[in-house]
């Protein structure tokens, strides 16, 4: 089985987000960069099939220039196979998306993983996206999959619900919590990692759909009004007051 | 510059959400000075419709074909794109629900649209141009987009916007006849689990969350209480949902569900980065912990500092008070 898994690079959760003066971009300054945990949901699954059969060879691919290849080691070390950076800096998500399926479109996967979203963009678009232009069928928001020779069971997350589908390899799959516990790489991992290929491919020229004009941070919270434990009745009146409850 | 609102069915209703893009849509139309339209699939009542005419949408396409009973992303996006392509739509407005979710990305492709993901707010007009602000970066950005191509396909994020029914109208129903073969998708779905009769957590406007700070699923007896009092529902952090003493889909942050209720009530919670992440859209936010350095108190718009154990039946009370004497 032949597994892409696509590999968005992100902030830290943990981080503190500002932006450049110019409104532009992130401030890099001081942020750790890593792989978009649901992403890394998606390795992790690939890693439960990789462990169950020798037949099973696991890509991971991210868009991106030469800051993201610390990020593609990661997922050499967590257990990918190869790495392919597609060397240019993400204008959209149909670019991304573009990009990706040009690259894809001949190498016969079985098993596209992507996150639901990405914890930078939040877009949740490349999953989508991606399928439509490879002809992919596509499942999203996976919080279980099984696979069984071509066969596949899967459940994605509904409003207020789960749905259990059928399906047939190939497939895309964008996943989310629940589908795999995320893994740590181990010494050995990450001793192989540098000896892994990571292999550089030109972009394509790809005309973006949306551009972004700017970022500012949203406005803060004016401050918290506290009230005593000893007297809550004081709150319940201040929300039902305004009409909040 | 016409406009469609994909107005989405859950089990025959509209959800609050899909309202809210309904009036999204009206608003947008409004602004461009177009006309606006939406499409229905699947059965409903009649009184449901009238909904979409009092949020302002008056024609409406109404596609029933037994094909379509249950939802595919494929089934869906090729409905949506003969009525947007036959009848010239140049915007396409859905709800961030999971399925809407699932098939703006594809049909934006479709469509050779530009998908615009989650809107907060109408956009402003610069130069001619509609200029978006959607959240990013786990609600910790505002980003302004533009669309590089004249045809677009926008998701409102949920409470964001808000329902507007306050138009009147005469409901114009457009039957829809799309011919869909059986072979085109080999996705079958076999079965809905729904989690509970209650709330849903991402329509909800009110949501009562707890964490680890409430010890012991034992103890979730009074955060429920609370709930129901107030018509909320209830949510946890996710070391609470990890140990199970909540289900996984109450889980709500950076990992979970990302929710903007009016009203987000965090007991027993510290206020972690990653929790905030999925919940710092709220438009009010209560926090109760007893512990007053807790950082979930400087997202908060109002704290109580002390023992959930304690301050919990007092709300309980005092909201029981409140509702006694309205
Ligand atoms: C990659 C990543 C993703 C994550 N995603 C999420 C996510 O999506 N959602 C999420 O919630 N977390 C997430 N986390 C975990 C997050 O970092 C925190 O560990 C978690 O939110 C803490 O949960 P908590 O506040 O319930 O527990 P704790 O941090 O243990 O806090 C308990 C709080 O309860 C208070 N307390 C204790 N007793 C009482 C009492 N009797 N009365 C009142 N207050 C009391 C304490 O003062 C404390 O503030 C993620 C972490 C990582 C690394
Ligand atoms: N630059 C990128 N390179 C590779 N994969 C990406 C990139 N951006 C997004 N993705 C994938 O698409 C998913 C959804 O991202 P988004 O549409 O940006 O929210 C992510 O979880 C990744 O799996």
């Amino acid at each position: 089985m032949n597994i892409l898994v696509c590999i968005s690079h992100v902030p830290d959760t943990t981080t503190r987000i500002t932006f450049e003066p110019n409104g532009k971009s992130l401030n890099k300054a001081g942020v750790t960069f890593v792989i978009n945990p649901y992403d890394e949901f998606g390795l992790s699954k690939a890693m439960e099939f990789k462990e169950k059969s020798n037949d099973v060879h696991i890509s991971v691919i991210c868009v991106g220039d030469i800051e993201t290849e610390p990020t593609l080691r990661k997922a050499l070390a967590i257990g990918a196979d190869d790495a392919f950076r597609i060397d240019t800096q993400p204008l959209d998500s149909f670019s991304v998306a573009t990009l990706i399926a040009e690259w894809a479109k001949n190498k016969s996967f079985d098993l596209i993983f992507t996150g639901k979203e990405s914890i930078d963009e939040n877009s949740g678009a490349v999953p989508g996206m991606l399928a439509e232009l490879l002809g992919f069928s596509f499942i999203s928001y996976a919080t279980k999959l099984d696979v069984n020779g071509k066969s596949v069971i899967a459940y994605r997350e509904i409003d207020n619900g789960m749905e259990i589908l059928e399906a047939q390899l190939p497939l895309l799959v964008s996943c989310q919590k629940g589908i795999a516990e995320w893994r740590i790489p181990n010494m050995r991992g990450i001793m192989a990692a540098r000896s892994k290929p990571l292999t550089v491919i030109n972009a394509l020229q790809v005309e973006n759909r949306v551009n972004t004009l700017n970022f500012k941070q949203p406005e803060g919270k004016t401050g918290c009004v506290y009230y005593s434990s000893d007297n809550p009745e004081e709150l319940i009146s201040v929300l039902s007051t305004k009409g909040i409850i | 510059m016409s406009v469609l609102v994909y107005a989405e069915l859950d089990s025959g209703r509209f959800k609050k959400a899909t309202l809210e893009a309904c009036s999204y849509g009206v608003a947008l139309a409004t602004m461009r000075n177009s006309d606006v339209a939406a499409i229905v699939i699947g059965e409903c009542h009649e009184s449901e419709l009238l909904q979409i005419v009092e949020c302002g949408i008056s024609k409406v396409f109404r596609v029933l074909d037994s094909h379509l009973e249950t939802f595919t992303t494929t089934k869906y996006i090729s409905v949506i794109q003969s009525i947007v392509r036959e009848n010239g739509f140049n915007t396409l407005i859905t709800s961030q629900s999971y399925n809407s979710k699932s098939i703006t990305p594809g049909l934006s492709i479709r469509l050779k649209s530009a998908f615009i993901s989650g809107v907060v707010g109408l956009p402003r007009i610069e130069d001619g141009k509609e200029i978006y602000q959607r959240m990013a970066f786990s609600g910790k950005g505002v980003e302004e987009v533009i669309a590089l191509l004249s045809d677009i396909v926008i998701s409102v994020k949920t409470n964001s916007f808000g329902v507007n029914k306050n138009k009147t109208g005469e409901l114009n129903v457009i039957p829809f006849n799309f011919s869909l073969s059986d072979d085109v998708n080999d996705i079958v779905p076999k079965e809905i689990i729904k989690t509970s009769s209650t709330i849903s957590l991402t329509d909800a406007e009110k949501v009562v969350s707890g964490g680890r700070g409430l010890k012991g699923p034992e103890n979730w007896g009074m955060i429920e209480e609370l709930a129901g009092l107030l018509g909320a529902a209830t949510a946890c952090s996710k070391p609470v949902a990890d140990v199970e003493w909540r289900p996984h889909h109450e889980h709500v942050g950076q990992t979970g569900i990302q929710i903007s209720p009016d009203l987000y009530i965090a007991i027993g919670i510290s206020g972690a980065i990653q929790h905030l992440a999925g919940v710092n859209s709220s438009k009010v936010i209560v926090v109760i912990n007893k512990d007053s350095e807790a950082p979930f108190f400087k997202s908060a718009d109002y704290g109580i500092v002390g023992d959930a154990f304690e301050v919990v039946p007092k709300l309980i009370n005092a909201v029981k008070k409140m509702k006694n004497s309205l």
